[in-house]
């Protein structure tokens, strides 16, 4: 009995393992983050010089609808400064009111503000963009499977298209992408953007911070949710142990 | 017994007029208990505590979120962002979700084994598969809620599912969904019954602790107490076991919550709801990939769902399926075994409900659909009849003093002291 029922048990497993084996996706790349693991931190100047590509290359056509200029500052923000904060907030134009006159007029940004959208609405965003909608960044790390190895990958994985390859009008070829067909252009290159803080600016270096910057925006509260787990996991350590210590007290008169 | 509680003289004129403390005396301090229930024991009082941890959350979750759906997805990420601790509530709950579903699976795989649902605790079980029906009830409709890809289209397919009804099945789907696609009104509804059902599943908990205080709880050798040599107090020698288990339980789901919040979680479900465009797949969440299976298993629409939810119904015949009157598994050589393959059997519909039914997918659900029933239709009647159980200790005491490890399976050499 036993051993038909680990032969059947023996089999099915082997079953399920082989079937598994058959779907095989792109595989993801292996790049390094500063936020991995359970102690990982975001490094403030990745996120700046990511920040950066983001509002030179990406906010042309991308929105961040989830986040707020004063996400930038704060102890979860990318590191500026409150003015600095302000002095970014500014560079935008928001549109608000009805003013006293009943009329709508535009103002500088303040911190309170959205981020600033590229497009009115979804309809003029798809007419810009030969009918693609270039969806929102603000969760795009975390509404990917495999998170910021996905995207990185997308952002590197342009090439020419292989002989034979059909490509759809207006489409190009990306390795990382499903259907390798995508119809967003090649946005980063080598030198796309000319960093501040003087970073060399390759296509990896680029992709690689505007990754960490994304990762950042889909959960800003990434920073204070590991250090609170750290303790307590710690906490819940030792009052287990305690607790383990006391029950076999208690026990020991049974039996 | 005379309570060391009365002896306050405000708590004395209480306790005349309405008995709380003496009740609370009987069923949570004295209540005799089987002095050899292993750790397989602690996930009912876990499963108890994760819904006091679900409703907490819940209601602070229900301060900030908004049940419509132009802003549904919004106010998700206003808590997940602004709202102080807002993150730490949502992930608690959202994390909570399946933890419950784990200690609740391990709870009722443990009854499987040990016989917990044989005479005299037929209802006690059968309240239990109640629970287990208003548990996923709830965990589809506040799936829904966050209103992205895969809520939207996970309540699509499931209340799809009742237009396979012959004759009234398009009239009942118009009538959950509150219109004629999955819409406001749906996550309306969908928000005030997941906001309701968590206090009726109290309401069964609280009848469930009655069914089981009646006779007491099952233990690992299946036998009943002979007398009080056999019970210990349930304070202090199981609320500390509990507190213990209680402590390893939360570093796994504490583990998740600050570490890894979104491992369990589909990725889609951060894309807004989107009625015009369907995901490459949808899948429900990991616990009902087992039952999702079943479905995708039957050729026939109507008859895959009659399937799907016959697989819980069937929990409520087991006590009577069930013809061996051994009720642990320690003692029934033919029965232990089919009992873990069982488990492999819903592990792998598990696995077939997380891939597209294609090839080879398809055959082992088809297999998997058809064993669980053979376990529980064919298997259990004629394996009570045929098998001959191993001769059973003549009380729990003598078989705890000859430090029966043997006897009283794994649990029993944890817990020696």
């Amino acid at each position: 009995m036993r051993k038909l029922v680990l032969a059947v048990a023996g089999a099915a497993a082997l079953g399920l393992g082989a079937a598994w084996a058959q779907e095989a996706s792109q595989p993801l790349p292996d790049e390094h983050w500063s936020f991995d693991g359970i102690f990982g931190t975001y490094d403030r100047a990745e996120l700046q010089r990511g920040f950066q590509v983001y509002t030179q290359v990406c906010a042309a056509c991308h929105a961040l609808e989830h986040l707020l200029y004063a996400d930038l500052g704060g102890p979860n923000g990318l590191g500026y400064s409150e003015a600095e904060v302000k002095a970014i907030a500014a560079q935008a134009q928001v549109t608000d009111g009805p003013n006293d006159q009943g009329e709508m007029f535009q103002r500088p940004g303040r911190p309170s503000d959205p981020f600033a959208r590229p497009f009115a609405n979804d309809k003029a965003a798809r007419a810009a963009n030969n009918g693609a909608l270039p969806p929102d960044l603000s969760l795009i790390v975390k509404a990917r499977e495999g998170g910021p190895q996905y995207v990185y990958g997308v952002l590197t994985g342009y090439r020419e298209p292989p002989p034979g390859v059909k490509m759809g009008q207006g489409m190009n070829y990306n390795l990382q992408f499903p259907g390798h067909q995508i119809a967003m252009p090649q946005p980063l290159r080598d030198d796309s953007v000319t960093y501040a803080d003087g970073t060399k600016a390759t296509l990896q270096q680029e992709a690689h911070d505007v990754v960490a910057f994304l990762t950042w925006a889909s959960e800003p509260t990434m920073e204070p949710r590991k250090r609170t787990g750290v303790k307590v996991f710690l906490f819940l350590l030792v009052a287990t142990v305690c607790a383990y210590v006391v029950k076999r007290r208690i026990w020991a008169s049974v039996h | 017994m005379a309570a060391p509680v009365k002896q306050n003289k405000l708590i004395r004129w209480i306790d005349h007029r309405l008995p709380v403390f003496t009740l609370m005396e009987h069923e949570l301090n004295e209540y005799p208990t089987p002095k050899n229930l292993n750790y397989w024991w602690n996930f009912g009082s876990l499963a108890g505590i994760m819904l006091v941890i679900m409703i907490f959350t819940g209601v602070f979750l229900a301060m900030a979120y908004t049940p419509q759906k132009d802003l549904a997805f919004d106010s998700v990420e206003r808590i997940m962002r602004e709202v102080n601790y807002g993150w730490l509530m949502r992930y608690i709950h959202m994390n909570g979700a399946s933890f419950f579903f784990i200690v609740t699976y391990i709870h009722i795989f443990r009854g499987l084994y040990y016989g917990s649902y044989k005479t005299p605790r037929e209802l006690l079980w059968m309240l239990g598969v109640v629970i287990l029906l208003l548990m996923m009830a709830t965990a589809f409709m506040g799936y829904v809620l966050p209103w992205g890809q895969m809520s939207y289209w996970g309540a699509t397919v499931i209340t799809n599912l009742f237009s396979a009804v012959p004759v009234v099945g398009n009239a009942i789907v118009t009538w959950l969904w509150g219109g004629f696609v999955v819409d406001n009104p749906t996550l309306n509804r969908f928000f005030a019954l997941h906001y309701l059902l968590p206090f009726v599943i109290v309401g069964v908990v609280m009848l469930h602790l009655a069914a089981l205080h009646q006779h007491g709880s099952n233990n690992p050798l299946g036998i009943d107490r002979k007398g009080p040599q056999d019970s210990i107090p349930f304070h202090p020698y199981y609320t500390i076991k509990d507190l213990f288990g209680l402590g390893v339980f939360l570093l796994f789901y504490a583990a998740f919550v600050f570490f890894w919040p979104n491992l369990l979680g589909d990725p889609a479900n951060y894309i807004p709801a989107n009625p015009l465009q369907t995901p490459p797949e949808i899948v429900p969440e990991w616990y009902f990939l087992p039952f999702y299976a079943i479905l995708r298993s039957v050729p026939n629409k109507l008859l895959g769902v009659v399937m799907m939810f016959g697989s819980i119904f069937i929990l409520f015949l087991l006590p009577w399926l069930d013809t061996s009157r051994v009720r642990s598994a320690t003692f029934r050589p033919i029965y232990k075994w089919f009992f873990f393959v069982l488990i492999v059997d819903c592990v792998a519909l598990g696995i077939v409900g997380a891939h597209r039914p294609e090839g080879i997918w398809v055959v082992i659900g088809r297999i998997a659909t058809a064993y669980y029933y053979f376990h529980f239709l064919l298997m259990m009647p004629f394996v009570g009849w045929f098998e001959r159980p191993r001769p059973l200790p003549t009380s729990i005491s003598s078989a705890v003093l000859k430090g029966g490890g043997r006897l009283a399976g794994a649990g029993a050499t944890m817990e020696k002291p």
